[in-house]
């Protein structure tokens, strides 16, 4: 199966040629739906089977590369469409395939009957081809192919229902700021793959990544690399400072905010930046920004999540949230503890956002968190899997998310040091509460809709069924990386099985793990204890005395100002940024410099040519006798300079 | 090889086909319209038979033909192709019955004369990308003004006189003074070789070897000439006059083509002419051309007409080819010349879309859309897929011209800065801008004109004209090889007459260790 990788790419991409051209004709939904989740489910199945086969491989020889034709051969620049199977690429496609297949099936019940069905579907089909390549890429350039290509199915799903208003704004223009903030930090992007280039003269990775250890290239061309890329991925996965974008990517059905802005687009960055690992072991300044930008960016969209009311922004900010937790660990050196978090993530995300589509499916389209109260006994699948997801990512064990989440904590305190880790503690206080104020007010308490206009109902089996599926595997998923101190001989088999693709960088870090045990299991502990103490907190506030919530609000309104308007962050590159380069362009480049300054010149000129050549039109009177007085007039001067010259 | 006459065949071709036209009867459109599309594809035909007999592993010019014409002089009929006129020669065969087809209903006046202009055009546009010989290209050169001249003005709209007198004035100036280099050229050649010529291999041997200092103004007259074409920065503002008063196919062949004469021209005549004065001058035009590149999305991005943005956007497109060029490596100089390829497909299908929306709206403004995208479904995707391809999404063709401009730029040893390419990058993100707001504000939202409720989707005649153009922006974007494998060796060369020995310029080291 290994060698049939590229049918991963293949059919995803099937599916977006099958029904773009024929969805709009066959109109049905069945057809439709089945060729859009079917194709992924395909993929999948590929990508299970290469990972047994990569199993049964020595461990020193679980990389192969799919070589499918040349893309660009230009100078030293030989770039083909290649795909290299190994450790890391493929815990990255069994996430991006498993999850997008069940979100696919889920969304044949959440779209049913929208009149753009098809569309719906040829979008996505086309976000798993383009992050396939993502992912399975063997070099910048075709990973950065897959980069602007989810991109573009991010623009293209947000704006999905392009005629829809969205909040102060509309749909189209969420779509479009997405796709403009990504492009910024594509611009990064380009810059470092720039200098990857003329650095190490080679675009693959196999080639870079050897050559990074074996040339002599001073630290700072490291740095310089790493952070360029890093500019990159704060684009992609929603990082201070180009983090803006994804709150109002909620536009999109909520389905998209599962697959693309919650389990895996976005965290292409964190892919990305430990698919460099060797790169950024090599630049240690460039890891503390990383770890830096990581952490603050988890602390402070979690402070946003406390306060928001619609159901769909917690989530976002959450993701935001938890984004920085994986950068967090890639600055730490903790590689494959950002991608494990990565791969719990993408599981009880997802679900937390199916989950929130199925309350907004049945509420219809209500997603002010004011306005649910009670539902838990109206739609108990969506209920009982929304907790296990909510207890999950508040990190409560033994679900999925409290494994990743401490290791990622524990990485940050042994190698980064107490405050990082301090900041990582108090964000996951603030995680469990506002994950479970979101669930109290939803789930639990009185209902606070008019239950005569509105009957909340449980989901279709199309979208239970993948609610199930999500819940088990936010429930056991952590389990297979079970820290070393619990699992003994065996060790941490998620670590174990990543460690091959990061041994460089770990060498090149020699992060010595000379921390006790005891001092491991006293600070599972706390941060076990953070996470109990947000779900209290959450509970008394919201669910025992409900008044005390709007009693705080209202005593720190200007604090809860701030945080409900995200810092204003928006207005802030509006005034600073947006305006200035609009008004500029308008009034001064082009009312100024291009028309009166450039063009005005020009015509001016012409007008000066033309005022003189009116003037010595006059001479042409057109009396001949004039004429023939100036010519013998010439004719004598001529003779006169002759004679003068000649004698 | 044997002597071949396939150029004059192919030169020939619109020639005979104009001079036929005029026996036409002028009242039966619909045969003038199926003769003139005819002729240009049997022009087409003629330019694949071509390509097909090209040899992609020579730098040499192919298929050359030589007669004398002005025995005294020592001026002949020179003609021949290298890769860079091929792709060029591909370009303009193709664009040229796409045009013709894409008029079908929008010239209603004069349809004959329409024709005709049209092939004429064609003829002066390949004369231009096959002469070998100084003085018949410089015949061609100013020959294709005429047509074009008329072309705005007698069918452009309401402007198109200003627009036309002032497109052939600004290019005329410039080319007055390409002339009086040309002449020095010739007569300092002459004096070298011990007779006249006009040759152009001829003069590639005795221009390197000018004086410095002489070297610097000849240059900045021919580049003055072609820095109008294409247009580089300040010389741009005859530009948007010309594209927005143009009809549909004036626009499309302009930016097609016409566009590109200029860079032609710097690759053709500058580089290898004037070596020490293109390296001596580079750092300035590429600065220039990253100020274009900049400056023509942000006034792109303010434009209220989707014309204008359009036109305002080749600015910027093109400021990439010209530091392409002055890039001087075999990575930027091959970028530049699929972009310039790649710029004539994108823009013209941007001009096309704007003209067939026109057709059926009479307005260009921005601002008198909005929600078009559930009433015209195809003109919608082929607006998005268009302006993707000249933003320069991967796998689509502007991204391979980009990209391989700006990595070029980037290690060169010529411009010696990371600056230029980190300030044209960012004409990548303003791209997205100008392009994707537009693309919003006319296509998404909802519908506020009714007017547009009743207006049809694009025929048949309109797909047609779009898809061969759609092949081959996904055909450049997923295997460029095929292009760039025609001109790889002949921007070799270039870059090796700039950059060789006698230069005393070390780029040994341009070329990245493999």
């Amino acid at each position: 199966m290994i060698h049939l990788i590229y049918l991963t790419v293949l059919f995803p991409l099937f599916g977006f040629l099958f029904n773009g051209i024929l969805g709009p004709k066959i109109k049905n939904e069945k057809v439709i739906g089945i060729i859009g989740s079917g194709t992924i489910g395909i993929a999948f199945i590929i990508a299970v089977g290469a990972l047994f086969e990569t199993l049964a491989l020595p461990v020193d020889q679980r990389l192969t590369i799919i070589t499918l034709f040349q893309w660009i051969d230009v100078a030293g620049l030989n770039i083909h469409f290649a795909y290299q199977v190994d450790q890391l690429s493929l815990v990255m496609s069994l996430v991006v395939t498993g999850v997008g297949f069940i979100i696919h099936v889920y969304s044949i019940g959440y779209m049913h009957g929208d009149k753009s069905f098809w569309r719906f579907f040829t979008y996505l089909n086309l976000f798993i081809f383009a992050m396939m390549n993502l992912i399975l890429a063997d070099n910048f350039l075709l990973l950065f192919l897959g980069w602007e290509g989810v991109g573009l199915c991010s623009y293209l799903l947000i704006g999905f229902w392009y005629d829809r208003k969205f909040e102060k704004s509309t749909t189209a223009s969420a779509g479009l700021k997405a796709f403009i903030v990504n492009r910024i930090g594509d611009f990064g992007f380009l810059l470092g793959m720039f200098l990857i280039y003329s650095t190490f003269g080679s675009l693959i990775f196999t080639d870079v990544f050897s050559r990074a250890l074996s040339f002599n290239v001073p630290e700072h061309i490291f740095t310089l690399i790493a952070i360029f890329l890093f500019i990159g991925a704060t684009g992609k996965s929603a990082q201070i400072p180009l983090l803006v974008w994804l709150p109002d990517a909620m536009a999109g059905p909520t389905p998209v905010s599962a697959l693309i802005h919650a389990a895996t687009m976005v965290t292409a960055g964190v892919y990305m930046v430990a698919r460099c690992s060797i790169i950024y072991a090599s630049a240690p300044t460039a890891m503390m920004v990383v770890a830096v930008i990581g952490v603050f960016t988890a602390f402070f969209a979690a402070t946003i999540g406390l306060v928001q009311n619609d159901i769909k922004k917690v989530l976002a900010y959450s993701t935001i949230s938890q984004l920085g937790y994986m950068f967090l660990a890639l600055g730490a050196g903790a590689f494959s503890a950002g991608i494990f978090h990565v791969m719990t993530h993408a599981f009880f995300k997802a679900l937390l956002f199916l989950g929130a589509g199925s309350v907004i499916h049945s509420m219809h389209d209500v997603q002010d968190i004011r306005h649910y109260g009670g539902l838990k006994k109206y739609m108990p699948i969506t209920y009982g899997t929304f907790l296990v997801a909510a207890t999950a990512i508040s990190g409560i064990p033994p679900l999925s998310g409290f494994f990743s989440k401490d290791e990622i904590l524990w990485y940050s305190y042994a190698n980064l040091g107490i405050v990082f880790w301090l900041i990582g503690v108090i964000t996951a206080l603030l995680t469990a509460f506002y994950m479970f104020r979101l669930y109290f007010l939803t789930f639990e308490g009185k209902e606070k809709f008019d239950s005569h206009k509105t009957h909340p109902h449980e989901s279709p089996k199309l979208m239970t069924v993948p609610l199930i599926a999500l819940g088990v595997l936010s429930a056991i998923g952590g389990f297979i990386g079970i820290p070393e101190i619990f699992s003994g001989d065996h060790g941490n088999l998620f670590h174990t099985w990543l460690a091959p693709v990061f041994k460089s960088a770990e060498i090149k870090l020699m992060n010595i793990g000379s921390h006790s045990h005891f001092e491991e299991i006293l600070f599972m502990a706390i941060s076990i204890v953070a996470g109990v103490a947000g779900i209290y907190y959450a509970w008394y506030a919201y669910l025992k005395k409900p008044a005390v919530a709007d009693k705080t609000a209202s005593r720190f309104k200007g604090a809860y100002n701030i945080l409900l308007n995200k810092y204003f962050l928006d207005e802030a590159y509006e005034a600073s940024v947006v305006n200035p380069i609009v008004k500029g362009s308008e009034n001064i480049l082009w009312k100024i410099a291009d028309n009166r300054i450039i063009d005005g010149t020009i015509n001016n000129l012409a007008k000066l040519v033309d005022n003189i050549s009116g003037t010595i039109k006059k001479i042409q009177t057109g009396v001949a006798q004039s004429y023939a007085l100036v010519m013998i007039l010439g004719v004598l001067i001529a003779l006169l300079w002759l004679i003068i010259s000649y004698s | 090889m044997e002597q071949s006459y396939l150029l004059t065949y192919l030169l020939a071709i619109p020639l005979i086909g104009s001079l036929l036209l005029i026996f036409i009867n002028k009242e039966k459109e619909q045969l003038v319209k199926y003769f003139g599309l005819a002729v240009s594809l049997i022009a087409f035909v003629i330019s694949l038979i071509i390509y097909f007999g090209f040899d992609n592993q020579s730098g040499d010019f192919q298929f050359v033909e030589k007669f004398n014409w002005v025995r005294g002089l020592n001026i002949s009929y020179h003609v021949g192709v290298d890769g860079l006129s091929m792709l060029l020669i591909l370009l303009t065969t193709f664009l040229t019955p796409l045009t013709l087809l894409s008029s079908w209903n929008g010239i209603k006046k004069r349809v004959k004369e329409f024709t005709f202009f049209m092939l004429i055009l064609e003829l002066g546009m390949l004369g231009v990308f096959v002469s070998l010989d100084m003085f018949l290209f410089y015949v061609f050169w100013e020959a294709m003004l005429i047509p074009m001249y008329f072309i705005i003005g007698i069918w452009g709209y309401d402007r198109r006189i200003y627009a036309s007198i002032k497109f052939f004035i600004y290019t005329m100036a410039g080319s007055l003074l390409m002339l009086v280099a040309i002449i020095w050229l010739v007569v300092y050649s002459a004096n070298i070789l011990g007779g006249f010529t006009t040759n152009l291999l001829d003069l590639y041997k005795t221009g390197p070897t000018i004086d410095k200092s002489i070297q610097g103004f000849l240059f900045l007259a021919f580049a003055l000439s072609f820095a109008i074409k294409v247009p580089i920065f300040p010389f741009h503002t005859w530009l948007p006059d010309a594209h927005v008063e143009a009809p549909t196919a004036g626009s499309v062949i302009l930016a097609g083509v016409l566009l590109k004469m200029g860079t032609y021209g710097f690759l053709r005549f500058n580089l290898p002419l004037f070596p020490q004065a293109s390296l001596d001058y580079a750092v300035l035009i590429s600065v220039l051309a990253v100020i274009g590149i900049i400056y023509g999305a942000l006034v792109a991005m303010v434009q209220t007409d989707m014309k204008k943005l359009v036109a305002y956007s080749s600015v910027s497109h093109l400021g990439f080819v010209i530091l392409g060029i002055f890039a001087l490596n075999q990575e930027s100089v091959q970028g530049a010349v699929i972009q310039m390829i790649n710029h004539g497909l994108s823009t013209g299908a941007l001009f096309l879309l704007v003209g067939m929306i026109y057709e059926r709206t009479h307005t260009r403004k921005i601002s008198d859309y909005g929600g078009i995208a559930k009433i015209v479904p195809f003109f919608s995707f082929a607006l998005l897929f268009t302006s993707l391809s000249s933003i320069g999404l991967p796998g689509l063709n502007g991204f391979i011209g980009e990209f391989l401009i700006l990595i070029g730029a980037f290690k060169s040893t010529v411009l010696n800065s990371w600056w230029f390419t980190v300030f044209a990058a960012t004409g990548v993100i303003f791209a997205a801008v100008y392009l994707l707001w537009m693309y919003k504000k006319v296509v998404f939202g909802e519908v506020t004109n009714h007017n547009l409720d009743s207006i049809t989707d694009l025929n048949l005649r309109e797909k047609l004209v779009l898809i061969p153009i759609f092949v081959f922006i996904v055909w450049i974007g997923i295997y460029p090889s095929t292009f760039l494998n025609v001109s790889s060796k002949t921007s070799e060369k270039i870059i090796k007459l700039v950059t060789s020995p006698q230069n005393q310029i070390e780029l040994g080291k341009v070329d990245a260790p493999k």
